[in-house]
């Protein structure tokens, strides 16, 4: 498994593409949560600032989660696909038959490059969102504990993701479809599933099992639940186990049809 | 060195209606280069990726030594194989794509880079895949084969996209993993490309065993043979016949089967019996290679259109 493990972790960092994510998901996060911050703080004469104090900062770091994600999802579909885009595959199972242990090996291989984009996404969305909160807001709550710990849990949240990447990227391993799939999830359905979901009291705990819904209910703080409060959050302990939940069912659907069937 | 033969036992593949690979049945040795004949789709790569457990046979099984490619402990170290299709990732550099396989198969970097230099890609060490040549990427796939230094090497067309130079090359490297005693298999869809440096033949058409044996006793299968052209075709006839030789009319001449044409030529000579002319009508190991490889039923096919 160490051979393995090794193996898949030279396979990622001998190729530029997720360096060129990274640079791109700090730019955007960077962005992102300075414009968000900034409807915070500026606010229009006569109307109400939908978050303040605490719940700002909060919502506004949760941001590497609410549109970061798309990235380690890429990042770990990545990892994946390009094995059959290039069809490295082959060579791939010709050292490690045991195709359960190289989907383990992949899946494991991405945590420390998840972790790394985890640790850059929140220092890029923290540099973004708190000088405006700091300087116009109410502060930018970098000393509290509760909003540290949000930001560590972030972290986590973003390997997490790499990793249900890959798991994705074993069930669709064609690697344009499951680029597309991700896009059009993260950027679209998710968020509208998750705020159409909100309106509707009887369906309302719904969106919190969706992953978006469940990586914001572990950092313990959402952006989409900006305007009508985060009571919907699952607890950080049920959140964790139903993020882990889809990495596991993606994962063993994977090996189940993709990796079953012949290759070549 | 004691390298393990290869048991191909009773292989099938059916990809949906069709039988890509039926029932085969052949070992391959140690010490010896043996070649892998057929056509194009002839189901050799499919062969070789069920003996590698890339693909799952119908029936059948290969066997690596007393067991399947799979169940070895660590079977990139026992067999070294450079599919046909072996591909490389355009983004990463020659020496990284050995280093991502190191690992699995127990060697270290200096390895990888004493490999790529023995395959003649020292200078190409640190530029990306993408930019190879496909002479060099067929390098880069034997590099890859070799980086345990295995004692089965198993190789898919090797020669495709090699330059004369390089051909030459890998026959030497053939031959010199035979003499070392390893147990060696290479595909081709043309015997001219191996005949060179193969002990044993097997040749397959239609995913069926055609022709198994040493290459030597493939060659007494092949028989030289002259046209003859002569104003006096009994004589001729009447020459073979004293000669021992066989002697059929065809068209305005007379084939002479057993006989190369400087024989023909020189005992009619020597008879004294003139010749208007003398061509070579030899059934060489191409013809004989053609002949078993035909598809079935060709024969048929063959009359008035």
């Amino acid at each position: 498994m160490r051979a393995a493990l090794l193996a898949e972790y030279r396979k990622l960092v001998s190729t530029r593409m997720w360096w060129l994510l990274l640079v791109v998901m700090v730019a955007y996060l960077g962005f992102v949560s300075a414009a968000v911050s900034a409807s915070f703080v500026f606010v229009p004469e006569g109307s109400e600032a939908p978050l303040v104090g605490e719940d700002a900062a909060r919502a506004t770091y949760s941001l590497v989660n609410g549109v970061g994600y798309v990235f380690p999802l890429v990042i770990g579909s990545l990892a994946m696909t390009t094995e059959f885009r290039h069809k490295t595959i082959t060579q791939s199972l010709l050292v490690e038959p045991d195709r359960t242990r190289f989907l383990l090996a992949k899946l494991l291989s991405v945590v420390p490059i998840g972790l790394a984009a985890g640790v850059v996404g929140v220092a890029a969305t923290v540099a973004g969102g708190a000088p405006l909160l700091a300087i116009q807001g109410d502060g930018s709550y970098l000393g509290d504990g509760d909003v540290l710990g949000g930001l560590a849990l972030g972290v986590v949240v973003v390997a997490l993701w790499a990793v249900i990447g890959v798991a994705f990227g074993s069930i669709l391993s064609n690697q344009v479809a499951a680029i597309v799939v991700i896009l059009a999830f993260t950027q679209f359905v998710e968020p509208i599933a998750r705020v159409v979901l909100s309106q509707v009291d009887a369906l309302a705990g719904v969106a919190s099992y969706l992953p978006g819904g469940a990586a914001d209910s572990l950092i313990g703080a959402s952006f989409l639940g900006a305007g009508g409060g985060d009571a919907d959050l699952l607890p950080r302990w049920a959140a964790a186990l139903v993020l882990v939940a889809y990495a596991v069912v993606f994962a063993v659907i994977g090996r189940l049809t993709t990796l079953r069937r012949d290759v070549g | 060195m004691t390298a393990p033969s290869l048991a191909i036992d009773g292989l099938t593949k059916q990809f949906g209606g069709v039988r890509a690979v039926d029932d085969l049945t052949f070992t391959v040795r140690p010490g010896a280069v043996t070649g892998f004949l057929g056509p194009n789709g002839a189901g050799k790569t499919t062969t070789l990726r069920m003996l590698l457990g890339l693909t799952r046979p119908s029936a059948g099984r290969a066997l690596v030594g007393e067991r399947e490619y799979a169940a070895h402990p660590q079977p990139g170290r026992v067999v070294g194989a450079a599919l046909e299709a072996s591909s490389f990732h355009p983004g990463r550099t020659g020496l990284a794509h050995l280093e991502v396989f190191a690992p699995q198969v127990g060697v270290s970097r200096t390895r990888c880079r004493q490999v790529l230099e023995a395959v003649g890609l020292g200078h190409a060490a640190k530029q990306r895949v993408g930019r190879y040549s496909l002479g060099m990427r067929q390098r880069l796939g034997l590099a890859t084969a070799l980086l345990a230094d295995p004692p089965v090497i198993v190789l898919d067309e090797p020669t495709n996209g090699l330059d004369p130079e390089g051909i030459v090359w890998i026959r030497r490297l053939l031959r010199q993993f035979a003499d070392e005693g390893r147990t060696v298999l290479v595909s081709s869809h043309l015997l001219r490309e191996v005949e060179a440096s193969v002990d044993e033949v097997v040749i397959i058409a239609q995913g069926r065993l055609r022709h198994a044996s040493s290459l030597a006793e493939l060659r007494t299968r092949a028989t030289p043979a002259a046209y003859v052209v002569a104003p006096r075709p009994d004589a001729v006839a009447a020459l073979a016949t004293d000669r021992g030789w066989a002697a059929t009319e065809d068209g305005g001449g007379i084939v002479v089967d057993g006989a190369t044409a400087a024989e023909v030529g020189a005992a009619a000579h020597a008879a004294g019996i003139e010749l208007h002319e003398l061509v070579r009508r030899d059934v060489d190991l191409e013809a004989l290679f053609f002949e078993l490889t035909r598809p079935a039923g060709a024969d048929a096919e063959e009359g008035p259109r």
